[in-house]
């Protein structure tokens, strides 16, 4: 099936806001303005961009420690972002949660996690209720390859399996759990393979070819949402930067510059830029305005989390029941 | 004496009892080629390889409950838990498997690993990465909990730690691994359940762990000047706990603040508090204080995650609650 003009501006456009976004944080770090931990997802942005586009509002997704792309691309705004980053009271979790747990229940997210692989079981009872409820909403779980190796993951498919649910698991394969590379942590090339063992269907994809990966999560979401069951979509892709932002010279204490180079020069955005540009669905002007407006909604996040705020002394106490 | 800092003793530790016992190797997440994210195991990797120093994948439970299964068969295995956060994950295997196993099978069988990890809050990583739980573990029977405050005692604790036939739990403190102190270059144990007096005073007897220590000393310094001495104890071992040295000092100041970064429900200082109440309820002048965190989550905001560490200014509070009894 071919995209539309639309649909394919609409994934350029979110994997640049993705980009920049990511940008700012590290430069943000780098200048010690925000605290505590990031772990970016430069050179990932089709995977998130090419899930949530398949995505309607009412649909769940839960995300992982890097999780900054898959919750712009489900729809949340980044001003509030900036300000959970900054550890402000406007902050989508009022400065409690930071990089780590950004959520928003109302758009869907459930929330990024800081425990590898503590998404998934959380994504399967999004999609027990939604069955329960007899509502058609899906929910898309991402976690990592090496998060795929905790047992949640083989529990959670089963139980999805078994009941058929409408959830979507999206394996990111970025070819390292921080240090350890895939193959030191498993033995198998595919971990869609794993799909087999709890009789889903199990595709792997190019993750940064966007387009590819907007289609074969078509076909996954279509499948839950039609009551058919759950689907394993692995995409294989790399993070461009270390595994956070403390991570010495971008992760070279266990990869190689030639390796980190291979695979920038396969960036997602400049692959879909060329489609876009080749098949003349848009001029090099209309791309640059998209980097620069999207530039200035980054400049008006990062004053409005500069200018909010940080919580109150009795903040602290509060939140901690319903 | 040279000094080393906190996770290099730790790490001379390791490297000490691996070259004396083929039997000890490490296990866990990023250990080797990275050097576990503290650095704590830099170098072991190229120094034993990777049979010893063993990279796991992310599976907790997995590996944790490898380790109680090779530590049965005659091995004396090391494994590093990332987080404190994160032996939720493996729970089962340090609760009904790693500590249990010995008292179940009539002490036939015996489990001597150590679960290393870190706990403390401060650099910003939120509710999932700063927790400060190790009183858990005190409140399970059949593990032993270790709690060192200096690169000495870690270095020497961890051998005693490494050699003991039962599962302990050894929890380090993420602010620690970079202080500096002296570390003798040979290998020496320190012995569990010894607490050792840090500072002796006559009027207020601070108990203190970890991080704890160092700020309860620096507030030591503050008062004696203003004429109020405290005498600070490090239990070192929380599980076994030196009830002796905790209860002499006591009875001999009749006043009692227990300093810990954990929580204070249902944290470790109950329990000291407990003890005094049960067994020198007679010595006290005033009522027992307990230092810690406050019932909340861990917050990320930098503001609130200050206010949530105990520090200093918790401790001079507690000491100046006790100022009417002194
Ligand atoms: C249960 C648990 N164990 C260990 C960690 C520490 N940790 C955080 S991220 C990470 C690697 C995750 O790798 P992967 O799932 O491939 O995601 P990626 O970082 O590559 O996006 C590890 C080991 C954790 N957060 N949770």
């Amino acid at each position: 099936m071919e995209l539309s003009r639309e649909q394919l501006l609409f994934l350029y456009t979110t994997m640049v806001k993705i980009r920049l976004f990511e940008e700012r944080i590290q430069d943000l770090y780098a200048r010690g303005v925000v605290p505590g931990l990031a772990h970016l997802y430069v050179g990932q942005e089709a995977v998130a961009a090419g899930v949530c586009a398949q995505l309607e509002p009412r649909d769940y997704i839960t995300s992982t420690h890097r999780g900054h792309g898959h919750v712009i691309a489900k729809g949340a705004q980044l001003k509030y972002m900036m300000a959970e980053l900054f550890g402000k009271k406007t902050g989508y979790c009022k400065g409690k949660g930071g990089s780590m747990h950004i959520a928003d229940v109302e758009i869907g997210v459930l929330g990024a996690n800081g425990i590898a692989g503590g998404g998934i079981p959380i994504a399967v009872g999004a999609a027990l209720s939604s069955k329960m409820r007899g509502t058609d909403q899906v929910t898309v779980c991402f976690f990592g390859d090496g998060s795929s190796n905790n047992g949640v993951f083989h529990e959670g498919l089963n139980l999805a399996s078994v009941n058929r649910l409408p959830v979507v698991f999206v394996c990111e394969n970025n070819l390292y759990g921080i240090s350890v590379s895939q193959k030191q942590h498993q033995l198998i090339e595919d971990i869609s393979v794993r799909s087999i063992a709890y009789s889903m269907p199990g595709v792997t994809v190019d993750g940064n070819d966007v387009v590819a990966v907007f289609q074969e999560a078509g076909k996954a979401i279509r499948r839950a949402r039609a009551g058919e069951g759950p689907t394993l979509l692995e995409c294989k892709t790399y993070r461009w930067r270390g595994h956070h932002e403390g991570d010495p010279n971008q992760g070279r204490r266990y990869r190689s510059m030639e390796e980190v180079q291979q695979w920038m020069e396969r960036c997602p955005i400049k692959r879909l830029e060329q489609t876009l540009l080749g098949k003349r669905i848009a001029t090099r002007k209309r791309l640059q305005e998209i980097w620069e407006s999207t530039r200035g909604e980054i400049d008006s996040a990062v004053q409005y989390a500069q200018e909010s705020p940080f919580p109150q002394p009795q903040d602290l106490y509060e939140d901690v029941y319903s | 004496m040279r000094e080393l800092t906190y996770a290099q003793a730790i790490n001379e530790a390791l490297l000490q009892n691996m070259e004396r016992d083929e039997r000890v190797f490490l296990m866990g997440e990023d250990i080797g080629k990275y050097g576990g994210i503290f650095q704590v195991t830099a170098g072991l990797l190229d120094r034993f390889g990777p049979q010893r120093v063993m990279d796991t994948p992310i599976s907790e439970a997995g590996f944790v409950g490898a380790a109680v299964g090779a530590a049965m068969t005659g091995m004396r295995p090391v494994v590093e838990i990332m987080f404190i956060d994160f032996t939720t994950v493996c729970m089962d295997m340090i609760v009904n498997q790693m500590a249990k196993i010995h008292y179940m099978f009539g002490g036939r069988g015996k489990v001597p690993m150590v679960l290393r990890t870190n706990i403390g809050a401060g650099r910003g990583a939120a509710a999932q990465h700063s927790q400060s739980f190790h009183a858990f573990f005190v409140h399970i029977p059949g593990l032993m909990v270790v709690t060192p405050s200096s690169p000495y005692d870690a270095k020497g604790l961890l051998t005693t730690a490494i050699q003991d036939d039962n599962p302990v739990i050894f929890v380090e403190h993420k602010k620690l691994y970079a202080t500096k102190g002296p570390v003798p270059e040979e290998f020496y144990t320190i012995p569990f359940g010894r607490a050792e007096l840090k500072r002796k005073g006559r009027h207020i007897t601070v108990v203190a762990t970890h991080e704890m220590v160092n700020r309860t000393l620096r507030v030591a310094e503050e008062l004696a000047r203003q004429g109020v001495e405290l005498e600070v104890i490090d239990p070192r071992t929380l599980r076994p706990l030196d009830q002796e040295t905790i209860l002499d000092s006591v009875k001999k100041t009749g006043r009692l603040i227990v300093a810990d970064e954990g929580p204070v429900t249902c944290g470790i200082h109950a329990e000291i508090a407990a003890l005094v109440a049960e067994q020198a309820v007679e010595y006290l002048q005033a009522p027992i204080l307990r230092v810690g965190s406050p019932d909340t989550p861990v917050p990320f905001s930098p503001p609130l995650e200050q206010i949530y560490i105990p520090d200093e200014e918790d401790i001079r509070d507690a000491v100046e609650r006790l100022r009417a009894y002194l």
